[in-house]
């Protein structure tokens, strides 16, 4: 990418940075009049919340570039492994077993979920190596499918089964995904895998980069299957399940972001992995303070729900514009 | 040397001996399914399969070091993003750990090499075929390989890109590099190449000079068809009546 874009990125980060912090239910406006209690709110509330949403949705961006990269598809998104969903299994299990009343235990069995997604895939998935990274790339998708399909029933199930009126309630919003009421712990337990995650996604850049000429010629380039499998596997893992973990299921980001900075970028799956990080960072601070400016009542506008809403119509586009190459 | 020692992949060859050498053109040629793109890219050691280069087993190379020794170009070579000719090239350049500066050079030089310099910047999807199969053509020598192994470079290509392309080949070899072409078309092995392996039903069923290996009954037993040679050594042309 060049400089001019990442220097306009960054300048629209930094300008968001501040607004997101300052907008919500209560306006602090730096120049006014002194707000009561604005130090616990910066602080407490929307500062975490803020670095969560830089967290999750930069994870989320470049886990999105890396998954089109390595399916060799516009149309993929981070989901596509069926870890998100599993990870929200053990997420729902932890409000079905009360064990949520424990703070470490809803985002301690979404990455146990995650980390089981990751484990069947190789189990089911990994030894396909040996055909070439095509027909590995073809097995992991439909084992990612049949992963998610799977949880998403279970999910259903334990919902259907929920003791009580309370847990159902909790399951229900959580699924939409949101950083509201985010604390500094949740942070601190996203952060650095997401961050390990966006790191094993970057090695992976130039296999992704030689995987653009295809199976073959990325082999005869030196690229190692078994290799970019695994950081794929734990790369995207490691990002979606500590999304999950704190946020619930955000849908969208990897699939919208890498569409959107691709044109300023030479178009290497390589090359748009950072970028798509900042995109995909600057796209959920942006969308998580407007969910917190809509007027609503009975709450807030849960993020999930305000990314898809915004996804659909963009994925619609997509499909529009396919449409139209092939035509 | 690039030999494969009764190289048997199972289902496409069985007990296949191929012997390539630096500075000499090789012609694969055979029937479809003969199992011709299979030898080759078991040469690029893409298959489990006891190829050696001289004299040191390819699959016990590690990878980057056999990429930069041996430059494969597989057919079809669909690109899966609308990368600029420029990108698509400097990808050549992904198995060596070399400076900004020499990648530079070494893509630039390539893509002069393949007429290419006017076009850098152009996207690969609005390329005509034959110069896509020019900048795939050029990704591989951007990797400045001591061997170049091409699936079918020439298919798809009108009389004077395929007459442009064996040329540049030929120079490759002059220049003392080993270059195997997977061919369909026997009069371009029988007049470009210096070497040609005969391969049917997944064995090698001749190899040796083209002028003498490529004889009528050959063909007759190969591909089933009554052909005879026309004209004189290196413009040679087959009537199939």
């Amino acid at each position: 990418m060049a400089p001019r874009w990442w220097i306009m990125l960054g300048v629209l980060l930094l300008l968001a940075l501040p607004l997101s912090l300052l907008a919500g239910q209560v306006w602090i406006d730096p120049f006014g009049p002194p707000v009561p209690g604005a130090v616990p709110i910066l602080v407490e509330l929307r500062a975490p919340r803020a670095a969560l949403a830089l967290v999750i949705g930069g994870g989320l961006g470049a886990a999105g570039a890396a998954m089109q990269g390595f399916l060799r598809n516009p149309l993929a998104d981070p989901g596509l492994f069926g870890i998100a969903p599993l990870a929200a299994l053990g997420a729902v299990l932890s409000f079905y077993t009360g064990a949520a009343i424990q703070e470490w235990a809803l985002p301690g069995f979404a990455l146990v979920g995650a980390g089981l997604a990751m484990a069947l895939l190789v189990l089911i998935a990994g030894r396909a190596t040996d055909g070439g990274i095509g027909r590995g790339i073809t097995l992991f998708t439909l084992a990612g499918m049949m992963i998610a399909s799977l949880a998403g029933a279970l999910t259903s199930l334990v919902i259907s089964l929920s003791p009580n009126p309370f847990a159902l309630s909790e399951i229900v919003t959580w699924l939409m995904g949101a950083l509201e009421n985010r604390s500094w712990h949740d942070v601190a337990l996203a952060a650095p895998p997401t961050l390990i995650g966006m790191v094993l996604l970057m090695r992976a850049g130039p296999s992704l980069d030689a995987l653009s000429l295809g199976d073959a010629a990325a082999r005869s380039l030196g690229v190692e299957p078994a290799r970019l499998q695994a950081l794929m596997v734990l790369g995207v893992g490691l990002v979606v399940g500590a999304g999950v973990a704190v946020a619930g299921i955000v849908g969208f980001v990897g699939l919208i972001v890498p569409h959107l900075v691709r044109p300023l970028t030479d178009h290497r799956p390589g090359s748009l992995i950072g970028p798509s990080a900042i995109a995909g960072a600057l796209l959920v601070l942006i969308a998580d303070s407007a969910c917190r400016l809509l007027p609503l009542t009975g709450g807030e506008l849960r993020l999930g729900i305000a990314l898809s809403v915004l996804g659909a119509p963009f994925f619609l586009m997509l499909l529009l514009r396919l449409r139209r190459d092939l035509a | 040397m690039l030999r494969a020692h009764a190289l048997t992949v199972p289902g496409r060859l069985h007990g296949v001996d191929v012997a390539l050498q630096r500075g000499r053109i090789t012609a694969i040629v055979g029937p479809n399914g003969a199992g011709k793109s299979t030898l080759l890219s078991s040469l690029a050691g893409l298959t489990t399969g006891d190829v050696t280069l001289d004299d040191r087993a390819l699959a016990a190379m590690a990878g980057r070091d056999r990429a930069q020794t041996i430059g494969f170009l597989p057919q079809g070579g669909d690109v899966a993003w609308n990368l600029s000719v420029a990108t698509l090239v400097r990808l050549g350049r992904l198995p060596h750990r070399s400076t900004r500066a020499t990648d530079d050079r070494a893509v630039a030089a390539a893509l002069s090499d393949m007429a290419l310099d006017a076009l850098a910047a152009r996207p690969v999807g609005t390329l005509s075929g034959g110069e896509r199969a020019r900048a795939l053509l050029a990704r591989v020598l951007a990797g400045e390989p001591g061997w170049v192994l091409a699936d079918e470079p020439l298919a798809n290509l009108d009389l004077a890109h395929a007459r442009a392309l064996l040329r540049h080949f030929r120079r490759l070899a002059d220049a003392g590099k080993g270059v195997a072409l997977v061919m369909h078309d026997l009069a371009q092995a029988m007049n470009h190449a210096d070497h040609v392996v005969v391969l049917d039903k997944g064995r090698v069923a001749a190899s040796g000079a083209p002028e003498t290996t490529l004889d009528p009954a050959l063909v007759a037993r190969v591909w089933g068809i009554e052909a005879h040679w026309l004209g004189d050594h290196g413009a040679r042309a087959l009537a199939c009546p």
